[in-house]
């Protein structure tokens, strides 16, 4: 009943902090025009537009994608907006992904984004809501007890979260749409950096960027044009309220049963051996061997391990973040369908500088809000 | 395709101010245990969930996080969320069950204007550029699309009047509308301007509500319901965000919406028109003659809870067939300024 449905194409933007050369429609057609060509696709060829972002407060306009519609081509299309917090992206190219598979449409473009330079984030964030308990802090605040308890709870050494800092910044330094590139990094210059919400210093934490993210998906027929195709094996999404008693907030369950449910539907029983790249959300580099135990590439209290070995790393046997990930680029409502597309790239043999040898088989994970939300997908180079 | 159809629908009173905050829950509380349990369902049944709503309508970011409370905490849910109308969110839910995914779904939409200006917010989804900055509020350009309409000849302001007092009288039998009843046609176009050519009754009120659907297919829609209102067709569209390019007499988005939905032989149409004469418009537009009844729940003139109210005609569509008072109906969502994205879904007895 599930139709096939393969990414045909990808593309994004220059990552940077304030993209003051672009209006919002010209930073979006600036990924979509990669994308389509990418997937040599014309705009006749578009059935539908999926859109995605964090809230409208980013940018400091209510349903943006309403006036976005003349540049994103949908005028007389279907035009879809979804909201899922900071796995908006990775939610965005699921739904693009199910309008494929119910053989609702052929071809769809997902375009996700953030232009926080618009307008204030932290403004926007700092809102104060009636019952509700403030985040002033930021999202760094919020995390960092998360990842105090992570450490206390897995006994993990002190240096983990600068291995992954500097892994992901030299990566990033590959990816030439990278916001941060920082090829000269190591483990004591992270270390040495300021410390901002401790244990998370300056350099373990995702900068604060404008950008885009686009992907094609397109329907068994569309993907015979496609030289290499990264067909899409299995999608999941979970939700869970930011508070309730016994909730882990260091490993959701949410997060578990997604994975759980994602590997189900891949037909995935060893994620470890049978993943060959994943881009993993990771916006404070502990997070990398959270997440790792929580998507069950290793049993909980032994993610640190992976990293700590240099598994992780562009050329260990699980590269995590090998486009330098959320480390690296951070347009918040972009940066999970960015996991998403780097994946299908790795897939498709088409991540340049930062491909993983060889590369069958990633995955694409996103997570937002309070740990609460998830978004993932596995894309391989093998038709389902 | 598999078929899948609305096996229940509860909505909130529809008021003019309730008591409850942005985030929807003291609103969905209820009603979420009003829909399942009058399916006999548990949280533990539904497949899928998606919701539609507004930040800036709620004045504050992710409102939508705040409302899954109202689901209760464990297992996580396979949810997701729209940021429009929860009509929407209903056409996500069909494409999900059509995936094959999952069988079931539960969809809902909250909106509490009262909590702010809404014409004035609504103005912030013009062109931030170029538009927004000029402030014209939803009232404001509802009143050009109406002038236009006015002096081409579409429609008139005693059309218009009829409309409402049709709605606000039909809305009598409705249990949730905010406002019914009405003088009659020549004493409401004795009243003043609101904002010239549309007076206060050409209006929809300022609305908090919210409303819930259950979606189900194939089997597990036969046991839910008696009569199933199987969705033969669902679409939507967007027109131009350029008002000025656009000619605002004519909805070409609801045109192919209803075209690729197909609206032939419905007996009842509830359109979501917040303003008299876009009712007339679309009718014009989906060529609605007189055999059909139009908007028998009084529609958006009679309350108009902003992101749940195109998921009520859906629902109120629904319920026309699920008590075997039709065999085929129309329920249109809208979004944007002046009609600029429309959703068309035909529902049907089997």
């Amino acid at each position: 009943m599930r139709h096939a449905a393969a990414v045909l194409g990808t593309g994004q933007t220059h990552h940077r902090a304030k993209r003051q050369d672009v209006s919002m429609a010209g930073l979006l057609r600036e990924a979509v025009d990669r994308a389509m060509a990418d997937a040599q696709v014309g705009w006749d060829d578009i059935d539908a537009v999926v859109v995605g972002k964090a809230p409208d407060f980013f940018e400091g306009v209510m349903m943006p994608e309403l006036f976005l519609a003349d540049a994103l081509g949908a005028v007389g299309k279907p035009l879809l907006r979804v909201h899922t917090a900071g796995s908006v992206g990775g939610s965005t190219g699921i739904v693009a992904a199910s309008l494929v598979q119910a053989g609702v449409h052929e071809r769809v473009l997902a375009v996700a984004w953030e232009k926080q330079s618009e307008s204030n984030a932290m403004w926007a964030l700092s809102i104060p809501i009636p019952f509700s308990m403030p985040v002033n802090a930021g999202a760094g605040g919020y995390f960092a007890p998360h990842v105090r308890s992570y450490i206390r709870r897995s006994g993990a050494p002190n240096h983990i979260g600068a291995m992954v800092a500097a892994k992901d910044r030299r990566n990033g330094a590959k990816n030439p749409f990278a916001h941060l590139k920082q090829p000269d990094i190591t483990v004591e210059s992270v270390q040495a950096s300021q410390m901002l919400w401790d244990p998370i210093r300056y350099d373990e934490t995702c900068p604060s960027s404008d950008g885009a993210c686009a992907v094609v998906i397109g329907g068994a027929d569309a993907a015979k044009a496609v030289q290499r195709p990264a067909w899409i094996h299995a999608t999941a999404m979970r939700s869970e309220p930011t508070t309730y008693a016994g909730r882990d907030q260091v490993n959701p369950r949410a997060g578990r049963d997604a994975a759980a449910a994602l590997w189900r539907q891949a037909g995935i029983t060893d994620p470890l051996h049978e993943i060959d790249a994943a881009e993993i959300y990771v916006p404070f580099s502990w997070f990398e061997p959270m997440w790792l135990e929580t998507l069950g590439f290793t049993p909980e209290g032994e993610g640190w391990k992976l990293t700590d070995t240099g598994e992780t790393a562009l050329d260990g046997s699980l590269p995590v973040n090998p486009s330098g990930g959320v480390l690296s680029s951070n347009p918040i409502g972009a940066s999970g369908l960015l996991r998403f597309a780097e994946a299908a790239m790795q897939v498709m043999g088409r991540a340049g500088e930062h491909q993983v040898d060889g590369a069958r088989k990633a995955l694409g994970h996103a997570y937002g809000g309070g740990s609460q939300f998830f978004a993932m997908w596995v894309v391989g180079a093998d038709r389902p | 395709m598999r078929d899948v159809a609305v096996v229940g629908f509860s909505q909130s009173p529809q008021v003019r101010r309730t008591d409850a905050t942005t985030n929807g829950v003291e609103m969905l509380v209820p009603i979420f245990a009003e829909v399942l349990g009058g399916l006999g369902l548990t949280k533990g049944d539904i497949g899928f969930w998606c919701s539609g709503s507004s930040d800036y309508l709620a004045g504050r970011a992710f409102s939508f996080i705040s409302a899954i409370d109202a689901i209760g905490p464990v297992p996580p849910i396979n949810e997701s969320h729209v940021e429009a109308d929860a009509a929407w969110a209903l056409y996500e839910a069909w494409v999900k069950i059509q995936t094959g995914e999952v069988d079931t779904a539960l969809v809902y939409g909250f909106g509490k204007s009262s909590a702010g200006d809404l014409k004035r917010t609504l103005a912030l989804q013009l062109d931030p550029y170029s538009l927004a900055p000029l402030w014209p509020d939803s009232i404001a350009i509802a009143g050009l699309q109406a002038r236009l309409g006015l002096e081409s000849g579409a429609w008139s302001e005693r059309a218009m009047a009829e409309v409402a007092v049709r709605a606000r009288r039909d809305a009598e039998t409705n249990g949730a509308a905010q406002l019914t009843g009405s003088k009659d046609v020549d004493e409401l176009l004795a009243e003043p301007y609101l904002a010239d050519p549309l007076r206060r009754h050409d209006c929809a009120p300022i609305t908090d509500g919210a409303a819930v659907i259950v979606l189900a297919a194939d089997e597990r829609a036969r046991e839910l319901a008696e009569r199933p209102a199987w969705i033969s067709g669902i679409a939507h569209r967007v027109d131009s965000a350029a008002l000025g390019s656009r000619d605002l007499v004519t909805s070409p988005s609801t045109v192919a919406a209803a075209h690729a939905a197909g609206i032939d032989g419905v007996e009842v149409a509830e359109l979501y028109t917040p303003f008299t004469h876009q009712e007339l418009l679309l009718r014009r537009e989906l060529h609605l003659g007189d055999h059909v009844r139009i908007t028998p729940s009084g529609g958006a003139l009679a309350g108009n809870p902003m992101f749940a109210g195109g998921l009520v005609r859906v629902g109120e569509a629904a319920r026309h067939v699920m008590s075997g008072e039709a065999a085929r109906v129309l329920a249109h969502a809208t979004g944007g300024p002046a009609l600029q994205q429309n959703l068309v879904c035909v529902m049907e007895a089997k």
